[in-house]
Formats: C-alpha cells, structure tokens, sequence
C-alpha cells in the first residue's frame, strides 16, 4: 500500500485525533495528538491489510523555541509482509511530557523509549523498566534537550562521578612517583 | 707461582657509551641505571584496553603485518602484569572512573600513552559527555595525535616512550 493511502486509512479511523499529514522526499509522516497514540499504533499493528509489524525506530525531538508543543515521538514503522512504510508523529507538549508505552505492541520498543527517556526525558506510561539507558544512571538533567549545555564544562551540572574521580586524582597526586 | 694480570683498569674496552666489556672474562662493566631501563624498555607489556576506532588501529600495529613482538611489546590483559595503559579511543565522563581504576591496579613503574586526538585533547567532540583529553585524570608520558594514527604514528610513539625509559635515572628500588 501507498504511504498516502495508510495516511487516509489512518484519518478515516481516526479523524479527532490526525492533526496534519505532511509528504516530503516520498516519505509521509501523519502527525498526531498523544492522547490516542496507543490506539493508533494498534490499529497499525493488528489491521491486516496494514499489518506494521515491525518498529523500525522510536525517537524524540526537541523543537524547543520552533514549534508548539514542544516535543515530538516519532514512530517509523515497516511492514515486513506488505513492504511499506509511515511515519507516525505524536505531539508532546513539555508541561505533561508523557506519553503511552509502545511496549506491549512491539517488545523492541523496550530500549528505544528508554533511550528517549534518558536524553529527552520523556516518560512513557506502562513502560516496564523506565530506567536510563546510556547516561549514568544518577546523571542530572537529558542532554539531548535543547536548553541543555553544549560543551563539555557543564560547570556546577557536572556529574557527580566525575568531579568525584577528579578530586580524588587531586587528592592523591602527592603519592606519584615521579 | 708468578702471574700477570690481564684484567687490570687498562684492559676494559667501552663498547658503547656507558658499557664495558672485560676482554676473556665474559663480563660487562656498567651501571644499574642502565641494565634496568634497557629491561624495562625491551619488555614494554601494554594493557589490552581500547575504548574506540583507535583500539581497531592498535589491534593492527599488535598484529603480524606491523608486528609490535619485535619491540618485545606483548599486550597483557591483566592491569597486575601491565607496565603500559594506552588509552585508545575517546574518553567519555561515563568511563572516566573505569578508565583510571585500570590505571590504580597497574603496579609501578607504569606509564600512559595517550592515543588519538580524542585521548589528548577529546578532538572535535566538545559535548556533555566527553573529557577533553585523558591528562585531566591521568598522568600522560606520550601523546599521539591522528584520527586514528597510522600504525607508523602508534609505532614511533611506543619508541619515544622507550627512549624516555631509557634516560630514567634511578627510577629502581624501594628507596628511589
């Protein structure tokens, strides 16, 4: 099937909820509110003329500053029987940033929403193990957030691990041998 | 019975700077400095720890084609029997704690070189999670610089290490 087409099978079972459909490159992606998105995603999933049943990738995105609401989830899906493709984006506004846990549609979504969680700190809802997943796990802050500092002297944001290692190499240097 | 000595001050024979040989009495005159560093240097066993695309660029200087044996560089996968941390690859603030408790378990005399530019200076990856160069929390004998190093690169800095062994002085004994 066209990705136009799953666009409309998509608006059709859901008309409340598709904000807007964008097409570009030959890629479309349906943009949509987060309140139904586990539903959406099932539908994707268990409709048999669609039947997504592969999560090729789950991210987030920080349009901090560029558009409103602040975070998007993007969803790319892949159908291995049928060989198309879409694109799903759920908006996330930052002052209720959480969002339903894809989890139990697609087990592979484990790690994926925990990476979004780690570095854009959006919590997924039912999701098994909300733990970071590549920062260490008492770092403060998600660096991948828009306002997050840039370089690598995050000053008194430092994590805690490494100022500790740093004093303690201080602190010891006067047992080197030189 | 009357004898000549053949061995007196006169008979030594310098055959480089700093040694010498005793014609017919198959023994060398020189000085601690020098039997130690010249052991040290021969024998220069690195820790098998890389963190990044460095690692794959010392794998290949380890292997046959470059051939680290024939400096008697043997990499060692124990920190216990390791003279050499060779921090291959970019630092991050994650590993930064692992990376020095490698070097904490080395037992002295050790030495660090610093391979790429990510080790010597975190090279273009200024982020949240980088150290900008492994000398903030190690201290650092040789720098490399390269993205990665060509094997020649990696090659020429264990030698300068080697040579800086060789001018230690009286780098030996409990009393140093």
């Amino acid at each position: 099937m066209e990705p136009k087409e799953i666009a409309e099978r998509i608006k059709e079972s859901f008309p409340a909820e598709v904000r807007e459909v964008t097409d570009f490159a030959g890629q479309t992606s349906v943009i949509v509110g987060k309140d139904s998105i586990k539903a959406i995603l099932r539908f994707l999933h268990d409709t048999p003329e669609l039947y997504f049943d592969y999560l090729a990738d789950l991210c987030g995105v920080d349009y901090l500053g560029k558009k409103e609401p602040r975070f998007e989830v993007v969803y790319n899906l892949y159908s291995i029987r049928h060989r198309h493709f879409i694109r799903i984006r759920a908006k996330v506004p930052a002052d209720d940033c959480g969002i339903e846990s894809a989890v139990d549609i697609w087990a592979g979504a484990n790690w994926h929403e925990r990476e979004c969680f780690d570095l854009f700190g959006i919590t997924f809802k039912g999701h098994p193990d909300m733990r970071r997943i590549l920062m260490p796990e008492d770092w403060e802050g998600h660096p991948l957030r828009k306002d997050y500092p840039l370089k690598s002297d995050l000053g008194l944001m430092e994590w805690r691990g490494y100022t500790d290692l740093l004093k303690t190499v201080e602190k010891n240097s006067q047992y080197e041998v030189r | 019975m009357s004898s000549t000595i053949i061995d007196g001050p006169a008979g030594l024979v310098e055959v480089e700077e700093g040694v010498k040989i005793i014609p017919g009495a198959n023994a060398i005159v020189t000085s601690l400095d020098k039997v130690v560093n010249w052991s040290r240097e021969s024998s220069l066993w690195p820790m098998t720890f890389g963190l990044a695309c460095c690692a794959i660029e010392m794998m290949t200087t380890g292997a046959s084609h470059y051939d680290l044996d024939r400096f008697g560089i043997i990499f060692r996968a124990s920190p216990r029997q390791a003279d050499c941390l060779i921090i291959a690859g970019t630092v991050t603030k994650k590993m930064a704690p692992v990376v020095r408790r490698v070097f904490d378990q080395m037992p002295e005399p050790r030495y660090v070189i610093a391979m790429g530019s990510c080790a010597c200076s975190g090279n273009i990856y200024d982020t949240y999670s980088t150290v900008l160069g492994c000398d903030k929390f190690l201290p650092v004998d040789v720098y490399i610089p390269g993205c990665p190093p060509r094997p020649e690169a990696f090659m020429d800095g264990l030698i300068k290490l080697q040579e800086k062994i060789r001018g230690e002085h009286m780098k030996w004994g409990a009393w140093r």
